[in-house]
């Protein structure tokens, strides 16, 4: 009863704090909100038309939306790996530094799973896939298989975080000896998030593209790029309107991590592109499209050399000491690295698999102004989720929000 | 088989009658014999017809007898009331013993795409936006040289007359898998292999993932991106649950071979229409069948035979010395 009470202190206390900020707190969340409406707004037209306001058709019937969806998995998962050596071996000071990455991490869940349901014929009847209700085709499809640990994965990160906030609130130390077995739990539960992600697509014997087990590893390399790239911005973010301390030490040490993550992840693109190309076969034609084009149909493969050469650019800072070191050099390598890691794992990694359709047919997509809008959406409300989420988080941290028996 | 070479038969002209089927004119109307669990509608609906039944309505597979019986004649009536006129929706079970094949014979398809437009009329694909369940394929002879490759394929040709010249074609629809992975994939089991082999699709259950269409080697799958659309006098009144009941937006849908017609013994529309005969259907399981026949005597094959799918479509080229 007693625990009961002041849990309703906290709501009542956290509603209070997102609801008073300064100027630039208010403009910024009038800046998503307009986002958000607009993606609402966005998401009536396709709600009330069908995804014929999409530029999918049945050749592709894949494109941004699960581009967004595969991307953000990897966002999710990286930034609780970066934060586990934190809990584990008492990685400094740095308690506000893993709470944001997990806040970071909910967001993102949160937000691959707006980009499934918006990628939904029949958002209505998704209760079809769930146990007790529908019928999941469990364990054959590997899509009940993802919806089962991104849900296991978001309950863990969401817990931990509500816990340990609450806990700080009411003025006691998190209780270690559960928290602890449950950060371990969430560590094969990020790795499995992008491995089954991964087999949804390696799993599809007729798309030859994706067929291919460096899938899930570069699935891992591609998201300890992104997430960590996004972490440190976020960090630097913070740390600049005061609501985070953290040393400059820690921020290096991310960005020599991502050093070795870059890296590898480069070498997996180099190695698939050995093998699909120094023997071709009729398969090829998927890299062909990817880095070439084909029926002059190069867009894609704009953006994908264009990706290369900023993930290129990104690994050249983070592996040079002397670039590493220089705060802005660093923080723009993030920015390199997160969009080279957008473009490739997103619809570089969506659109390959997709075309030539299984007749071999070109289909040329780009996403219609209503999937872009949609997109833009989901992004503002998983940063207006974050900053909410964070100004708590900061406000229990720092000891300005309190349990009045604390 | 004295059909002459390089035959050209006029893309709009009228279809000739198929030659060699004696089932054909077997069952017309439904509400007839031993026929399952057909029920036939009366024209109007006298009941307000509540959406939310259909909402909560369960998974084909998971409905009992009564559910089914009820379930049907809530769709004819439906339907019936829609449309204005007499709709009669089944859910005509498997025949015991029978396993469906089809087989194609490419040296006699002359890319006229009958076939597609039967197929449309029969299953009540939307004209509007428009889906077809058959794709033909028009193929370069010069390019076959290096062995046929789908994505030679051209399916958006357009000649006064067919089959032009020094080009083959190969119709494509859904090739019935034995191991299909847009079963496999399903997130809800809204797609499955019957017990005669034809995979359907319970329209009622998908929820337009589209997961099945990036499993499907064949592209066999279409998706009603829009509102589908189909005129009411242009509606097919003889229907089954699971085959060619109007679908909605956001679902999945594709070839059933024909389930509403093949399942009380008529051949699919494709096969009815086609007018060089080019089209074999029958029972697998059964010796003297015309698929058994081809597959005796005709050398057949299957598209992407190294994935294991095991489809039940099977090509083959059937008059030799015919260009």
């Amino acid at each position: 009863m007693d625990t009961l009470r002041l849990f309703s202190q906290f709501i009542r206390g956290s509603i209070r704090v997102v609801a008073h900020g300064g100027a630039g707190y208010y403009i910024w969340l009038a800046v998503l909100g307009v986002v958000m409406a607009a993606g609402l707004f966005a998401y009536g037209n396709q709600a009330l038309n069908g995804l014929i306001t999409s530029n999918m058709r049945d050749q592709v019937s894949w494109g941004f939306y699960i581009g967004n969806f595969a991307f953000l998995v990897g966002v999710a998962a990286a930034a609780v790996v970066l934060v586990i050596p934190a809990y584990v071996y008492n990685w400094g000071p740095i308690r506000d530094v893993v709470l944001v990455g997990e806040l970071l991490s909910v967001a993102a869940i949160v937000m691959c799973m707006l980009f499934v349901v918006v990628d939904l014929g029949r958002p209505e009847f998704v209760w079809h896939l769930m146990p007790g209700f529908g019928t999941p085709n469990f364990p054959h499809s590997l899509l009940t298989w993802d919806i089962l640990v991104l849900n296991c994965y978001f309950l863990i990160n969401w817990f931990i975080v509500t816990h340990i906030l609450f806990m700080a609130f009411t003025g006691r130390d998190y209780n270690h000896r559960l928290v602890l077995p449950i950060i371990f739990l969430s560590i094969p539960f990020a790795i499995g998030i992008h491995t089954v992600t991964a087999f949804l697509f390696m799993g599809l014997e007729g798309r030859p593209y994706w067929h291919t087990a460096l899938l899930a590893p570069r699935f891992l390399a591609g998201a300890f790029c992104s997430g960590p790239s996004l972490t440190l911005v976020v960090f630097l973010v913070l740390r600049r309107i005061g609501k985070l301390s953290i040393t400059d030490a820690a921020l290096l040490k991310i960005g020599e991590l991502l050093a070795y993550a870059m890296a590898v992840n480069l070498f997996f693109v180099g190695t698939e592109v050995f093998t699909e190309f120094y023997g071709e076969t009729a398969h090829t034609v998927h890299a062909r499209f990817q880095w070439f084009g084909i029926d002059g149909q190069s867009t894609l493969a704009t953006y994908s050399w264009l990706a290369l050469a900023m993930n290129a650019t990104a690994l050249v800072i983070f592996v040079a000491p002397s670039l590493r070191n220089r705060m802005p050099l660093l923080a723009a390598a993030c920015v390199l690295a997160f969009g080279g890691v957008f473009i490739e794992k997103g619809m570089g990694l969506i659109l390959p698999g997709l075309t030539p359709d299984a007749l071999g047919e070109v289909y040329a997509y780009g996403p219609s102004s209503t999937e872009v809008v949609v997109g833009l959406g989901i992004w503002a409300f998983g940063a207006f989720l974050f900053t909410l989420m964070t100004k708590v988080a900061s406000a229990i941290t720092s000891g300005s929000l309190r349990s009045e028996s604390a | 088989m004295g059909t002459p070479r390089n035959r050209r038969v006029k893309q709009a002209g009228e279809a000739p009658e198929p030659s060699g089927s004696s089932r054909r004119d077997f069952i017309k109307t439904a509400a007839t014999v031993g026929a399952g669990a057909i029920v036939a509608a009366p024209a109007v609906a006298s009941g307000f017809d509540f959406d939310l039944e259909s909402f909560f309505q369960k998974n084909f597979r998971e409905l009992s007898e009564e559910e089914l019986d009820a379930l049907v004649k809530r769709l004819s009536r439906k339907y019936s009331k829609k449309y204005g006129k007499d709709v009669s929706v089944s859910a005509i079970g498997p025949m015991d013993g029978v396993l469906y094949g089809y087989g194609l014979d490419i040296s006699r398809c002359t890319g006229c795409r009958r076939c597609v437009h039967a197929c449309v009329e029969e299953n009540n694909q939307s004209r509007d936006p428009e889906i077809q369940w058959i794709r033909v394929l028009e193929f370069e002879r010069s390019e076959a040289l290096r062995g046929i490759d789908l994505k030679d394929g051209n399916p958006y040709y357009e000649h006064k007359e067919v089959p032009d010249e020094g080009k083959f074609y190969i119709p494509i629809a859904c090739q019935h898998c034995e191991d299909s992975p847009c079963s496999k994939v399903c997130p809800t089991g809204a797609t499955w292999r019957e017990p005669d082999g034809i995979v359907v699709i319970d329209y009622d259950w998908c929820i337009g993932c589209r997961y099945c269409m990036a499993a499907c080697p064949y592209g066999a799958r279409h998706f009603n991106w829009a509102e589908p659309n189909v005129p009411a006098e242009d509606i097919n009144p003889d229907m089954h649950v699971i085959g060619n009941v109007p679908r909605k937006r956001g679902v999945v849908e594709k070839c059933t071979f024909c389930i509403q017609r093949t399942r009380k013994g008529r051949y699919p529309a494709c096969h009815e229409i086609c007018p060089v005969g080019a089209r074999k259907f029958g029972n697998l399981l059964d010796p003297e069948s015309e698929i058994r026949y081809v597959m005796k005597h005709k050398r057949t094959f299957v598209l992407k035979a190294e994935l294991e799918t095991k489809p039940k479509f099977f090509y083959f080229w059937g008059t030799e010395g015919r260009s």
